[in-house]
């Protein structure tokens, strides 16, 4: 066995020695089983792995939680105004008080920690995430599987009235959240996905989604703003034929986000869009890491991931699209840019392309560039003042990753947000 | 009006001169026309008083009803009355016609203490002059300068600047690349704009332009330099026997 394995197994070892391993877990109790033997297998993800080779993995292996101050604005939150079904988890835990009633027709929402055996649940929760372990290991992803005391099971039997929303609250500054969420859209239903507010000093989460035939997803996600967060997320989505899967993801503060993102496209003419802006300032690593394969026909893949970098920011992406044998007429689009608002900052991109059907049209660009002089003498020629007209070319450029939304009230709802924090920074 | 003395300008990266002493000085009220060969400085004159970062003024000044404007940021030269109509005018993809023709018009007048327009007002406004200018209602819904064809987007610029009612309009070959209507549409443009209190400098190769915008006073610019200021007369020297003459006059 290699050294650099063995240190990670030893990394491993010394992080479960100190965690909290559920046991008796009832139904979930096999998948974490199966998952702590996978973590002890692998090891903790390390510097020297390629996979990481951007984003430090310490911090977030570590046997504690750094700490991480509480980021109050009192402002309203994002999604405030809409009408939506609230779940809240005050640092990593499920909150009764905070959350509406658990109910609302046309779906079936448990909380993770006090769910008897359900039958769907059992047959999902660690299954996409084991999934995921190949061609690429995710450890933090099975570390969450195997630690995960908390989230929410969901299962969309018909189309809800109204999307159910993931409310974050960050009270302890030393919180170490594991948060694992499993959601099921069954045949021809409709599903919208809520996520905001900062989770807690360090966050793993897992989001397995299992999307039936003809059934939709839509997930809308605003990270931040807080400053300290250091936080690790999985989003698994399995899609069957004619499905749709649409997630946005806003990313602003945090001195570490790593999102993962594993889509796979298992039923001929699905449909998966992956997005994400990202704004950071300071000492910032934002890091968007897309895997989707391709494994049926006709289907169709997006991914558009733009950062706004300033004041020494950095930004990954690492994006594959994976074409199988046999998954002809693939439509296959990728996209990552950074716009880098001074010398300081930094955009790492590698992007990818596997292909092994020969009839598919896949593209994909990266690109990092500054604002376009031209464009802002331009504005600032029409009376513009210069960071007004700097902003509107900031947001010109985030508009494609925000157009993915499909709501329009929901993408206007992220505008403003994107809006407000370019406002405060005007100098 | 405007008044520019002296004025010598290089490069900012590199030891190039491309104005070696400029003087002119355009009365409120009047059309003064510029031509010249290419790459005599005419462009060059235009951004520079406009703001244009690049270049660097080594001698003279330039002054706008005697505020100096070498020394503002562009947009207080835009709210200080000078516009600018782009030789080459820039596409910027994501950013609608409309918001940052109204941004434009407000942040001007935020700067100058006046009241801003109102929504209602200005899509009053913007409808009556796109169409004096035959400029489609669709077409503003676009984002600036985003697919239009080069004589769309030089009626765009006229567009702007009857928006704007700037006090110095400096119009920098925004003839070229139009059709015979559309040259017309615009000189009508122009004209409508023409005033007591409004000055224009008008820089283009044609006399045809000339025929419907009829300037005052005719400058010839060549390296760096104005050369020969006559009559419109001037202008019709030029289409007839090119710059040779002229040129070998000064020389
Ligand atoms: N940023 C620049 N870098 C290098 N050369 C420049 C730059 N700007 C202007 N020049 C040079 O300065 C000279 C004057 O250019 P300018 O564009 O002002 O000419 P012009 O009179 O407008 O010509 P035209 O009639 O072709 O539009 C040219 O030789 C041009 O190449
Ligand atoms: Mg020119």
């Amino acid at each position: 066995m290699n050294a650099v394995l063995k240190a990670k197994q030893e990394a491993a070892a010394t992080r479960l020695d100190g965690a909290d391993v559920p046991s008796g877990a009832g139904w979930s109790q096999a998948a974490r089983e199966d998952a702590l033997s996978r973590v002890r297998n692998m090891g903790l993800p390390s510097r020297r792995d390629e996979y990481w080779k951007y984003t430090r993995p310490d911090t977030l292996t570590s046997a504690e939680a750094g700490e991480a101050a509480v980021f109050e604005t009192g402002e309203e939150p994002v999604f405030g105004s809409f009408d939506r079904l609230k779940i809240v988890f005050v640092d990593g835990v499920f909150s009764a008080e905070k959350s509406d009633d658990l109910a609302l027709e046309g779906i079936e929402i448990s909380r993770l920690a006090e769910a008897g055996d359900i039958s769907w649940a059992s047959e999902l929760y660690g299954t996409l995430e084991a999934n995921g372990q190949t061609p690429v290991e995710r450890p933090l992803a099975a570390l969450n599987t195997a630690l995960a005391t908390d989230g929410v099971l969901i299962r969309v039997l018909n189309t809800p009235s109204k999307p159910v929303s993931l409310i974050y609250h960050h009270e302890n500054t030393r919180s170490d959240a594991v948060l694992h969420h499993v959601v099921k859209v069954e045949a021809g239903a409709s599903f919208t996905l809520l996520e905001n507010g900062p989770a807690a000093a360090r966050f793993n989460k897992v989001l397995e989604a299992d999307i039936a035939d003809k059934a939709a997803f839509h997930h809308v996600r605003a990270q931040g703003r807080d400053h300290e967060r250091r936080a690790v997320t999985h989003m698994f989505a399995r899609l069957g034929t004619e499905s749709t899967f649409k997630s946005f993801t806003l990313t602003v503060n945090g001195v570490l986000t790593r999102n993962e993102c594993i889509i796979e496209l298992t039923g001929d003419d699905a449909f998966a869009h992956v997005a994400g802006a990202a704004l950071g300032d300071g000492d910032f690593l934002h890091d968007d890491t897309v895997f989707v394969t391709h494994d049926a026909v006709n289907c169709e893949s997006r991914q558009v991931f733009k950062k706004v970098l300033r004041n020494g920011a950095t930004g990954v992406f690492q994006g594959k699209i994976l074409v199988k044998p046999g998954a002809q007429k693939t439509d296959g689009y990728q996209k990552s840019q950074s716009l880098l608002l001074d010398g300081d900052s930094q955009f790492l991109a590698k992007p990818e392309l596997e292909i092994y059907a020969d009839d598919v049209a896949c593209s994909h660009g990266s690109t990092s560039g500054a604002i376009d002089e031209d464009a802002l003498f331009y504005l600032q020629a029409r009376g513009i003042p210069k960071d007004i007209a700097t902003d509107f070319m900031t947001l010109a450029f985030l508009a494609e990753a925000v157009e993915e939304i499909e709501d329009e009230a929901l993408a206007a709802e992220i505008n403003g947000r994107l809006e407000g924090w370019l406002t405060r920074r005007r100098g | 009006m405007l008044e520019i003395k002296g004025l010598k300008v290089k490069l900012e990266e590199e030891d190039k001169q491309i104005l070696k002493g400029v003087d002119l000085r355009v009365e409120a009220g009047k059309v003064h026309a510029i031509m010249g060969p290419n790459g005599s400085g005419k462009s060059t004159l235009s951004y520079v008083l406009s703001g244009k970062s690049g270049y660097e003024v080594t001698d003279g000044s330039a002054t706008l009803e005697g505020e100096d404007l070498l020394d503002m940021e562009p947009e207080e030269r835009a709210a200080a009355g000078l516009f600018l109509a782009f030789q080459y005018p820039v596409e910027i993809p994501g950013v609608g016609n409309m918001t940052f023709l109204r941004t434009a018009v407000n942040s001007q007048r935020k700067a100058r203490g006046e009241e801003e327009m109102s929504a209602t007002d200005f899509l009053k406004e913007i409808r009556a002059k796109a169409k004096d200018l035959k400029i489609d209602a669709e077409m503003l819904k676009r984002p600036v300068n985003v697919g239009f064809s080069g004589g769309e987007k030089k009626r765009n610029e006229v567009l702007q600047m009857a928006m704007l009612e700037p006090k110095m309009c400096i119009l920098d070959e925004t003839d070229s690349g139009l059709d015979v209507d559309a040259m017309k549409l615009v000189a009508e443009g122009v004209n409508a704009l023409r005033s007591e209190g409004r000055g224009f400098l008008v820089i283009t190769h044609y006399q045809r332009l000339l025929d419907h915008i009829k300037p005052d006073v005719v400058h010839i610019m060549a390296n760096g330099r104005i050369v020969k200021t006559g009559g419109p007369e001037l202008a019709l020297e030029v289409e007839n026997n090119g710059y040779a003459d002229i040129l070998a006059e000064v020389a």
